[in-house]
């Protein structure tokens, strides 16, 4: 089977919409979801502990 | 560096040391004639070498059982001081060919020397010797102590770090021969492309077994980015450089891809090295070392996510924003220049959630002229991607491609952006890994964040100027709606740019020289108290004080 050059404009002007969307759906739902918060707000402070050593 | 080596891995340095020695024979005797059999003997070279210096440390004491609990920085202490190296090398070369444009006769009548052999010496010198060691180096550093791990052993980041050189030395030496397969920023030969294929997946794989070992649940946006850089790099690395060799003999090869699909396949390659080798990687950097130097948590970590994604996803499509007014189908074009457009979005998040996080201390940055280089690198970041956003637009492109406003936009990225977040990064990392009180002489940074600084305006206002003058006289017609100027028109008016240019690149220079000198008498200042006894908690290092007191203090 051959793609023509028709096809794969036309895929590339659908499917990239939608994959475009879906990907900043599942980001934007990721970051805000309320649970995560916490889980933010830890890693952010994580990197400022001052212990220069490996978790034992 | 060796008595860090188990036993076990000490054996095997040697057989891989062994296989490049004999790789190198191979070549030698195969290229003769050719490039490669001076290749070849440089690679022998290289190996027999490395096989020496393993012999020298062997029969030392092994690293103690309980290692673990200590971070394993060799292989970042050494990175650094490479990048230092090659920084000077590749902006020493830099300015020669800066010089060049202005006064031709310092090609000296050797073929070695001339600008189509220098440029890539230049430009593969700074970006991968300089910030590629640089990324390898503060990614050790940072995915360790993000991740509460050990590197996973000892041999392998030495292999990527060592390997990566070699690359390197091979990239740079082949150019001044001749060797080149003529894509930007890809014109290293096939073996040379194949060896750092090996030495890159080395790479990926350390990454992913420290992370396997991560003490901490969640995985901090720092690696997201540097990962982003690996496994793109990665991808990228292999598609653009399919090319058949001539014979095994040969340095030549001719790519797999003809025509304007090769202009493609460069140009998705080439935007996207701008993309994840030059700003994923340094966003890895900024996210880990600006905060840490602060003395203060990202102001959004939630944005660096969303910015992590919309950086990722859009710039994967842009690089067509290259061959605007070319034999690629337009819509392709177009597309190349939305998403262009709409990576402000993300890369404008990125640099405001840097600026931000400085609320509240921006009397450091006043002070500290460390955490000032990574001030302005977030400056550069922000100026430089709506610039970019900007060039992309086909009607601006018009104007400017082709132009010597494309270098200064690269350099206000390239000067303005990378080298200011891994100068900052550096003097914040050498008191850290070297266990010193602080950097030998603060007013020496000083001086080479003036520099610097001076040398990045001087440069990019000189480049913006020529740039728009050559795009307006090529594009002037007179009453008989022929050309108004000829090329060499232009390039009269170009020339006092081209001498500003030298001074500013000449500037930048003298500052990394600074910086080296002053790398190299922290080191050699007598260093904090001994090895702390197990168990103990570490005092703070760097020349800060310890960040998570200092908030608490400003609380």
């Amino acid at each position: 089977m051959t793609v023509t050059y028709e096809e794969l404009v036309w895929f590339a002007k659908t499917f990239g919409l939608f994959y475009f969307i879906a990907m900043s759906t599942i980001v934007l739902l990721y970051v805000y979801w309320p649970p995560n918060r916490r889980e933010f707000d830890r890693a952010a402070a994580s990197i400022l502990e001052g212990d220069d050593r490996p978790c034992p | 560096m060796i008595e860090q080596l188990t036993k076990n891995e000490r054996q095997l340095a040697i057989v891989i040391l062994l296989a490049i020695t004999i790789w190198g024979m191979a070549f030698a005797g195969a290229g003769q004639g050719d490039p490669l059999g001076a290749h070849g003997f440089l690679i022998m070279a290289a190996g027999i070498a490395g096989i020496f210096w393993v012999i020298s440390g062997y029969f030392s004491p092994e690293p103690p059982a309980d290692r673990s609990d200590s971070y394993y920085d060799d292989p970042s202490r050494a990175g650094i001081l490479f990048a230092m190296a090659w920084a000077v090398a590749g902006m020493f070369v830099g300015v020669w060919i800066a010089l060049l444009l202005a006064y031709p006769d310092f090609t000296f009548d050797a073929a070695w020397a001339s600008f189509g052999r220098l440029r890539p010496v230049h430009t593969s010198g700074v970006i991968f010797g300089f910030g590629g060691n640089a990324l390898i180096a503060t990614s050790f550093y940072v995915m360790q102590r993000t991740s509460r791990a050990r590197l996973p052993d000892q041999l392998s980041p030495m292999f990527v770090l060592y390997g990566y050189n070699l690359f390197c030395v091979l990239a740079a030496t082949g150019y001044l021969m001749g060797v080149t397969q003529s894509k930007e920023y890809a014109e290293p030969e096939w073996y040379a492309d194949l060896w750092l294929t090996i030495v890159w997946v080395t790479y990926l794989i350390v990454y992913l077994r420290t992370l396997a070992r991560r003490k901490e649940p969640h995985i901090y946006v720092a690696n997201w980015y540097y990962l982003a850089f690996v496994v793109v790099v990665a991808m990228l690395h292999i598609i653009n450089n399919l090319a058949v060799p001539v014979s095994f003999g040969s340095a030549k090869s001719y790519s797999l891809f003809s025509g304007v699909q090769d202009a493609m396949t460069q140009w998705w390659y080439g935007h996207n090295a701008v993309a994840f080798f030059l700003t994923a990687g340094f966003l890895g950097m900024m996210y880990y070392y600006l905060p840490k130097r602060a003395g203060r948590p990202l102001y959004s970590y939630r944005l660096s996510i969303i910015s992590f994604w919309g950086i990722t996803f859009l710039y994967m499509w842009a690089g067509s924003h290259h061959l605007h007014y070319t034999a690629l189908p337009q819509w392709v074009q177009t597309l190349g220049m939305t998403f262009s457009v709409m990576l402000i979005v993300p890369s404008w998040a990125a640099a405001a959630n840097a600026l931000l996080t400085l609320n509240g201390a921006w009397h450091k940055v006043r002070d500290d002229a460390v955490l000032r280089f990574m001030m302005m690198a977030a400056v550069f970041y922000g100026l430089t991607t709506f610039e970019g956003s900007f060039l992309a637009i086909r009607s601006v492109n018009a104007l400017s491609h082709y132009t010597d406003w494309t270098v200064g936009h690269v350099h206000a990225g390239a000067l303005g952006w990378v080298a200011l977040i891994t100068f900052g990064s550096i003097y914040a990392s050498v008191p850290w890994l070297w266990k010193r009180p602080a950097m030998y002489s603060a007013r020496l940074v000083e001086v080479h964040f003036w520099l610097a600084i001076s040398g990045t305006v001087v440069y990019v206002l000189a480049m913006w100027n020529s740039g728009i003058i050559q795009g307006l006289m090529w594009r002037t017609y007179n009453a008989n709606g022929t050309l108004a100027y000829s090329f060499i028109d232009s390039l009269v008016e170009m020339h006092p740019y081209y001498v500003a240019r030298a001074i500013g690149g000449l500037l930048f220079l003298i500052g990394a020289l600074v910086g080296c000198y002053n790398i190299w008498m922290t080191i050699r200042t007598a260093p904090l108290a001994a090895e702390p006894t197990p168990g103990a908690v570490l005092e703070p290092v760097g020349d800060f004080p310890e960040p998570a007191a200092a908030r608490q203090a400003a609380e």
